[in-house]
């Protein structure tokens, strides 16, 4: 027999004399796998809280002088649409579930380094999310500057009322929670792996994650000192970005946009790692490149934070040489993943399961997003497209490539592991289908409104201004994404009622998730594969083909 | 560690690197000063962690080659249910209302922080007892 | 056909492309662009068509290869394929590309990006421009003439001599605005407490919308003003009325 850790062995699990059930176990429970789960699903509560909104928002678009909403309510519209996919979906679905859920049975480990911080940061998660939808509820409405929060637009004369604030406290909160939970991260990766999983055995995933940790870390602290300052300005008569105090106002940009930009790639970075995990596995073939992916994961964590200006070209303030170049090499990294991906598949024996069409569906979506951030990374371009439906094109097409396509073919991935149960494959090709057409049909026509001259966040046009027949394909295609998710739901409650049950490994994947049983039991593991290679699931279930040398059981391992 | 430590210092010395030719180039003080902030968060646990690395045993985490022996034994302790981290968090939640709707909330959030962390210590204590029994148990 | 061979054709095939492109450069397409009705604004319109052609190399090797691979190696039996992990000499090439293609893309940007931000020292036309919520004021010193904002539907009028080069002021009175000419192919922020300045110098007679970028505040959609390019003699007898008006 090799290598089997014997359950008692595992981990003592002294607190746990008496398992409490139900709502209290619930909310009690540090088990990585628990908090991951709660983290996804309230992750895409407000996905699709957010997704409502959008729906309105395409909709009062749909008509010149539209009056759906009035003004007002559409400012806030898009600033709580545009906060929530950015700061309560997109993130947290991320770091906060995938993350937590798939990284500590990736490496091996029971649970995450800190399980009760973990706890916490979940609580400080749903509590600052609930924050910010708290604003509509109050009489002078939610926040509405938009989610960069534009100083001094978002300061006291300009923005009064508790919407602001409920907006601030709530990204304060979600904020140390992000980065508790990258503490956490980085952590368990550096910490808890398991013997033999060298930090170059590491599935991408974790590696993305890993990076993902560090840039949380950079970023997140900076955003909560810019909030503290903001806050202190609304009220206690701070000026550190209103003129006629002596301060900075274009100092807010500078702070924003230091994180946000790290955000973006935070965003990013977890689901180019579910890309690189689904890829290899319905390929049948092992990542083209790995050290190359690990080099170029890392490239996008150092210029990332080098780049924050571009998305202040047109303040007239910035370093344009300096922000352009760097911008304009972050497409490097970004352009060896896609090529990475497209060398994987080459060659390869590909089964398009549902996982593996979002995941064929990301690369070129995301292509055409990154393409035109090129051409926005040129200075006299985004002169003349800064704040137009171009931008707004251009961010959908890359998140929406990233949190909704890649993050789907993670969800169809994962699923079986998660909760033992398959996904139907054929309302899951509807599902892939139909949000896919939605998504080029809703977003192809904001490029060319933006080059026409539209601005983003106007609540009207004019008929005259010749925005109507793009705006109304637009709100159309918005309108069959949301056919397209809403079939996942369907999905998912079809697994409910009617469970086919998922075996340990049904996609034959190679890294450790897939050694232990769908769902894992209490601290992951009973026992493990040995560990020679990236792939050590693989190795066992494919010796003939296996990327380390095949181990005669009980011999001597260490004469090789 | 190695690793670990080459990851930390790699990413903050480009930090570094950025940082210079930036400030030379732009003489601009808020990203500079944000930029050396992110060499610093890089290059100082990047450091810690290089001197520890030498100053430790090597880890299995580490080991290119594992025996079956290496990987069987006890990983750690792991709580499992605790209510103190809801509790901190619904007073932290609290506390941050109270920026928005008046102190009132940070009285009360800070009460709920207050006691989930004394709560917490207490806990922690009597199960680092009970994990060195349980270890004690183990190794008959 | 050996590798090289084949290597060396694509490269010669790429290269006749983008002569020909540059020989048709009047013909180029606008990619769904304004042509940028200034000498500057169609500087930065051929840096788009510069990046569009560009990005039409790009993109679709990229699609043409993906598309291939899904093709060509959709699952035909249970055979394992070959274990291939990577290949330094292909991931060195898909790198240096990259980085090939970025550098030429930065030497055109900073080339039309120079233009762009140039300011005359001797403009025929100098114009101050201020944004407030939610309006605008255009106020043309050497005359002492202004236009203004005046509630809503009353835009204000910019409006310009063809040919002669303007250097506009902009300034913000209270928080941050985009001054958007579209047709100019330009945007710039009006910040509190900076003062921006540019040139425009347009070509042709022209009148278009003109808006706010920037989100500022409830009103912002309807921040509108109206841009005229006229002759030069247009504009003498604008002014004109104008003072007279006064
Ligand atoms: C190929 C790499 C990329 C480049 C060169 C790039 C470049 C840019 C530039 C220059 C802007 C500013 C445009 C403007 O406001 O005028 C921008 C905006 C934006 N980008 Fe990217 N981008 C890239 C990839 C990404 C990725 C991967 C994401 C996230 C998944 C992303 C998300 C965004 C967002 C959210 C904004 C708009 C922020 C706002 O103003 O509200 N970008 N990008
Ligand atoms: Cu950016
Ligand atoms: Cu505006």
């Amino acid at each position: 027999m090799t290598s089997v850790l014997s359950d008692e062995k595992t981990t003592s699990n002294v607190e746990a004399q008496r398992p409490p059930g139900g709502f209290y176990r619930w909310i009690t429970s540090v088990d990585h796998k628990v908090i991951g789960k709660n983290y996804m699903y309230t992750a895409l509560t407000f996905m699709f809280i957010a997704g409502a909104m959008a729906l309105l928002i395409r909709t009062q678009l749909f008509n010149p002088n539209g009056h759906v909403v009035g003004q007002q309510t559409y400012n806030e519209l898009f600033t709580i649409h545009g906060s929530i996919m950015l700061y309560l979906f997109a993130g947290p679905f991320a770091f906060g579930g995938f993350a937590n859920y798939i990284v500590p049975l990736q490496i091996g480990a029971p649970d995450m380094a800190f399980p009760r911080l973990n706890n916490l940061s979940y609580w400080l998660f749903l509590t600052g999310g609930t924050t910010m939808l708290l604003g509509f509820f109050t009489a002078s409405g939610a926040a509405a500057f938009g989610w960069v929060a534009y100083a001094p637009l978002s300061s006291n004369p300009y923005s009064p009322g508790p919407g602001p604030d409920l907006w601030i406290v709530s990204i304060a909160l979600v904020g140390f929670s992000g980065i508790f939970t990258g503490v956490n991260l980085v952590t368990t990766i550096f910490y808890l792996r398991a013997p033999g999983l060298t930090m170059f055995r590491m599935p991408l995933f974790t590696w993305s994650m890993l990076v993902t940790g560090i840039l949380i870390l950079v970023a997140f602290p900076v955003l909560t000192a810019a909030l503290v300052m903001l806050y202190a300005d609304r009220h206690f008569g701070a000026h550190f970005f209103s003129v006629q105090g002596g301060g900075v106002p274009v100092m807010w940009q500078n702070l924003f946009w230091f994180f946000g930009h790290p955000e973006v790639y935070i965003l990013a970075l977890p689901f180019f790692g579910i890309i690189s995990e689904v890829v290899p596995v319905f390929a049948k073939k092992p990542i083209f490149g790995y050290r190359g992916m690990v080099f170029a994961t890392l490239a996008i964590a150092g210029l990332s934070t080098g780049v924050w200006a571009h998305h202040m070209f047109t303040t007239g303030t910035v370093l344009l040489p300096f922000f352009s170049a760097l911008s304009l090499l972050i497409a490097v990294p970004t352009g060896i993943k896609v090529f990475t991906w497209i060398a994987t598949i080459w060659g390869g024996q590909i089964r398009f399961s549902v996982p593996m069409l979002f995941a064929m569906g990301f690369i070129p979506a995301f292509v055409m997003g990154g393409i035109t951030g090129v051409m926005l990374a040129s200075p006299p371009i985004d002169f003349y497209t800064h704040d137009t439906y171009f931008v707004v094109a251009h961010f959908h097409q890359v998140l929406i490539a990233t949190t909704i396509f890649a993050g789907f073919a993670g969800i169809y991935y994962w699923y079986p592991k998660i909760t033992g149960r398959m996904l139907r494959e054929r309302v899951g090709r509807w599902n892939f289908w139909v949000t896919y057409l939605g998504f080029w049909v809703t977003f192809m026509p904001q490029y060319l409104l933006g080059l026409r001259g539209m601005p983003r966040r106007i609540a009207v046009y004019s008929a005259t201004d010749g925005f109507t027949f793009l705006n109304r394909v637009s709100t159309v295609g918005a309108y069959v994404m949301a056919i397209g998710m809403a079939l996942f739901l369907v999905n998912v409650v079809w697994s409910w009622r009617r469970p086919v049950a998922a075996e340990a490994n049904p996609w034959d994947g190679a890294t450790l998730e897939w050694a232990t049983s769908s769902p894992p039991p209490a601290h992951n593991f009973h026992s493990l594969p040995p560990i020679r290679s990236a792939r050590p699931v693989w190795d066992v279930n494919h010796p003939e083909h296996a990327d380390a040398a095949p181990v005669i059981a009980g011999g001597d391992e260490s004469a090789d | 560690m190695r690793t670990e430590s080459r990851i930390y210092l790699g990413v903050g010395s480009f930090f570094l690197l950025i940082l210079i030719v930036y400030f030379l180039w732009s003489k601009e003080s808020t990203g500079s000063v944000l930029l050396l902030a992110s060499a610093g968060l890089g290059i100082l646990p990047g450091l810690y962690m290089g001197w520890w690395s030498r100053r430790m045993k090597p880890r299995l985490e580490d080991a290119e080659v594992v025996e079956p022996r290496d990987i069987s034994g006890i990983v750690g302790t792991f709580p499992e249910n605790t209510i103190f981290p809801f509790t901190l968090g619904i007073g932290a939640w609290l506390t941050g209302l109270a920026f928005v709707f008046g102190g009132w909330f940070a009285v009360i959030g800070m009460g709920f922080v207050i006691s989930a962390a004394f709560a917490a210590t207490i806990e922690s204590k009597r199960s680092s007892l009970a994990e060195a029994a349980n270890r004690r148990g183990a190794e008959d | 056909m050996s590798r090289k061979i084949l290597l060396s054709r694509g490269i010669r095939g790429v290269a006749v492309l983008v002569a020909g492109a540059v020989l048709a450069s009047c013909k180029i397409p606008s990619f769904g662009a304004f042509h940028g009705n200034t000498v500057q604004g169609n500087s930065t319109y051929h840096l788009w068509q510069g990046f569009f052609i560009a990005s039409i190399f790009v993109g679709g090797i990229t699609f043409l290869l993906l598309g291939y691979a899904l093709i060509r190696f959709r699952r035909h039996g249970d055979a394992i394929p070959k274990q291939v992990h990577g290949n330094t000499k292909l991931e060195v090439f898909y790198t240096v590309i990259p980085v090939l293609i970025v550098a030429v893309l930065f030497v055109f940007t900073v080339r039309v990006e120079n233009k762009v931000d140039a300011v005359s020292r001797n403009p025929n036309l100098r114009v101050d421009v201020t944004a407030f919520q939610w309006g605008w004021k255009f106020y043309y010193p050497s005359y002492r003439v202004a236009t203004i904002t005046q509630g809503v539907d009353a835009y204000p009028t910019l409006e310009l001599p063809v040919g002669e080069t303007a250097t506009f002021q902009l300034v913000s009175n209270d928080v941050v605005h985009g001054f958007y000419l579209p047709q100019f192919d330009f945007s710039r922020y009006a910040l509190p407490g900076v003062t921006n300045y540019f040139d425009f110098t347009p070509q042709h007679t022209a009148s278009f919308v003109g808006r706010c970028s920037q989100l500022c505040g409830l009103y912002h959609a309807e921040m509108l003003f109206y841009v005229h390019v006229v002759t030069p003699a247009q504009f003498a007898s604008w002014i004109d009325t104008h003072q007279k008006a006064r």
